[in-house]
């Protein structure tokens, strides 16, 4: 499993794949973080962490698109399945390759708080921060990132489900592509109001599944400031059904 | 060393492996041949745990895959049809990631530079294995099997598309390699086998049709002992006298003329080298033997006939064996001599017929 791992991880730095990610990923951060606080005048990030999960629909893709996909096209996967690993084994040291890759990648863009927190700090100069809040709220930070840590590993194992089931990279980015795209913005549909100003969506059933469905709408709780403990948990079991889903594809192939 | 029994693998409602059992002795080279699509590869695919089998068990030095699959993947060394290269590294860390990813426990440095020199890629240790010529990546390929010194070594089809010096150097590695390790050699080429194998599995459309050892294939190929002889003489009388000559198991005249000389067939009894006397007795009579041509097997006839056989019924081919038994007075035969030797026998008499049908064709039939 380590194996494969650092075998993964290397890939990533010697293909332009990695730096693609890294780099795209932090300019768009770094992009939504201006716009969204110091443009607008603003230290509520809730904004900069919706707008930046919406970024994940293209990224994630760039993940996971080649870790099973690309073996199997070069017929490298056999190398692996009659290595002594399990699949279970193989199946996580990739996961674990591409979720650290995403971590990295937020972790590192963190440093787009930092002027923030200058800013903030020059403004409470002179002010009376006893009565009132001057500046960013760590805590919501720190919460919203550990939130979007976890919805991104849930999106990476869909993302090495999907790859998981082609061959091709590219239908293997595409489906994800798609994929990611609804369980995000599924909620939109929530949102929509006539002119009148009525949901447009009306029923409640309706309206409670994809609530349930879209990965977005149990964000909203760490946006308004409040670790949702069952979001968490909401998101580590999306990622282990997926990455379950990924072991029992190489398994029925075997007895295919 | 490697035990199958009873395997079974279906894809759907295709069969492509129906009930085979062999064996291979430690320190063996089994060599797995057949055509494309008898099931070779699905076979060393169950084998190294690639696949699973829908019925039946094999097992690797007593280890069972199906029960114990990573204990059995630590005493393979597989190199599949296409040599599975991540062309995007380097040799070195091709092999450093195969070392790792079988949790060898060998010292590292030494044991890679013994594995490099066997396989000799030493000198393109640091380049990136996509810029490596097609012999150079098999032999990375080869150097990826026998990383951990697996008790077993097994490859499929290790010499397709290589230059023939690299197929020769490739075999000879085989053959080194078969000092320390058990190996399974699948090809559909038979000189491969005969070069470099102890023993022959000859399978075809998921059954195996024979199990030699190949020096009995070699000592059938080796038995030409059947000639075509042109005979200047009477017709008749030199038949009588081929007929009643000791030795010989089966004469018959082809209706074939040039002046007064007609061509026989002579069949030898198994293993008698009929030529010399044959030669002397013509003499004495004052009949000019004028030509004789040796109609010897190739292992390709072999082969083909060993395949085709299998898909003739096997009652039919009891009796033609039975036949040629009986013609060979209890000799010890193995079974492909048995089998190739009915075969012979039944060509002879299809000979003998056409000839008497139609004289004309009779020139075609020969040739």
């Amino acid at each position: 499993m380590f194996a494969i791992y650092r075998k993964e991880m290397r890939s990533y730095f010697i293909n332009p794949i990695g730096y693609i990610y890294l780099g795209v990923f932090l300019a768009f951060s770094a992009l939504l973080c201006c716009y969204t606080t110091i443009i607008s005048g603003s230290y509520d990030t809730a904004s900069y962490f919706t707008l930046l999960i919406a970024t994940f629909i293209v990224l994630i893709p760039l993940l996971t698109m080649r870790l099973f996909a690309e073996e199997r096209k070069l017929r490298t996967e056999q190398l692996l399945l009659t290595a002594p690993v399990t699949i279970t084994g193989m199946v996580l040291g990739k996961y674990f390759a591409a979720l650290t890759m995403f971590a990295g990648g937020v972790l590192l863009s963190c440093i787009n708080f930092l002027p923030i927190y200058i800013i903030g700090h020059a403004e409470r100069v002179g002010e009376d921060s006893t009565t009132m809040h001057i500046g960013p709220v760590t805590g919501e930070i720190v919460g919203s990132v550990i939130a979007v840590l976890l919805l991104g590993a849930a999106l990476i194992a869909v993302g090495t489900l999907i790859s998981a089931l082609t061959e091709n990279q590219l239908s293997a980015a595409v489906v994800t592509v798609g994929v990611i795209a609804v369980m995000i913005l599924l909620n939109v549909f929530n949102m929509l109001t006539d002119s009148s100003g009525q949901p447009l969506i009306n029923s409640y059933p309706i309206r409670a599944v994809i609530d349930w469905v879209s990965v977005i709408s149990r964000f909203s709780a760490f946006s308004n400031g409040i670790f949702d403990y069952a979001a968490l948990l909401y998101y580590s079991s999306l990622a282990f059904v997926f990455l379950f889903l990924t072991v029992r594809v190489y398994e029925k192939r075997r007895w295919g | 060393m490697i035990k199958i029994e009873h395997l079974v693998k279906n894809y759907g409602s295709h069969c492509a492996v129906d009930d085979i059992s062999f064996e291979v002795e430690s320190g063996e080279i089994v060599g797995f041949l057949g055509p494309n699509g008898a099931g070779k590869s699905t076979t060393m695919n169950i084998l190294t745990g690639y696949l699973s089998s829908t019925s039946g068990k094999a097992s690797v030095a007593g280890v069972d895959i199906l029960r114990d699959p990573i204990g059995a993947k630590k005493k393979i060394g597989y190199l599949p049809e296409q040599p599975p290269l991540y062309l995007d590294m380097t040799v070195e860390e091709y092999l450093n990631f195969n070392y790792e990813l079988k949790g060898c426990k060998l010292d590292r440095a030494s044991h890679l530079a013994e594995v490099c020199e066997t396989v000799k890629i030493k000198d393109v240790y640091k380049k990136v294995i996509r810029t490596l010529s097609k012999g150079y990546r098999q032999r990375v390929g080869i150097a990826q099997a026998l990383i951990g010194k697996p008790d077993v070594i097994i490859f499929d089809e290790p010499t397709v598309g290589l230059d023939p010096k690299q197929i020769i150097e490739i075999r000879n590695l085989i053959r080194g390699l078969g000092k320390d390790h058990t190996v399974i050699l699948s090809t559909h080429i038979l000189q491969e086998v005969q070069a470099v194998c102890d023993r022959i599995v000859i399978i075809n459309k998921g059954k195996i049709v024979a199990n030699e050892k190949t020096e009995n294939i070699s000592r059938v190929m080796d038995s030409n002992h059947r000639f075509n002889v042109k005979i200047s003489g009477p017709q008749k009388e030199v038949l009588s006298m081929l007929k009643s000559m000791q030795g010989i198991a089966y004469a018959d005249v082809l209706a074939e003329r040039d002046g007064d000389a007609y061509t026989y067939t002579v069949e030898s009894d198994y293993g008698v080298d009929i030529r010399k006397k044959l030669f002397f007795q013509l003499a004495e009579r004052g009949w000019a033997m004028i030509g004789m041509e040796s109609l010897g097997m190739s292992l390709e006839d072999i082969f083909l006939t060993v395949v085709e056989k299998s898909e003739e019924s096997r009652t039919a081919r009891v009796g033609a064996a039975g036949r040629v038994a009986r013609r060979n007075k209890g000799k010890e035969k193995s079974a492909i001599e048995r089998e190739v030797g009915a075969s012979l026998y039944e060509d002879a008499q299809r000979q003998r017929t056409e000839a008497a049908k139609t004289a004309t064709d009779a020139e075609e039939d020969e040739l």
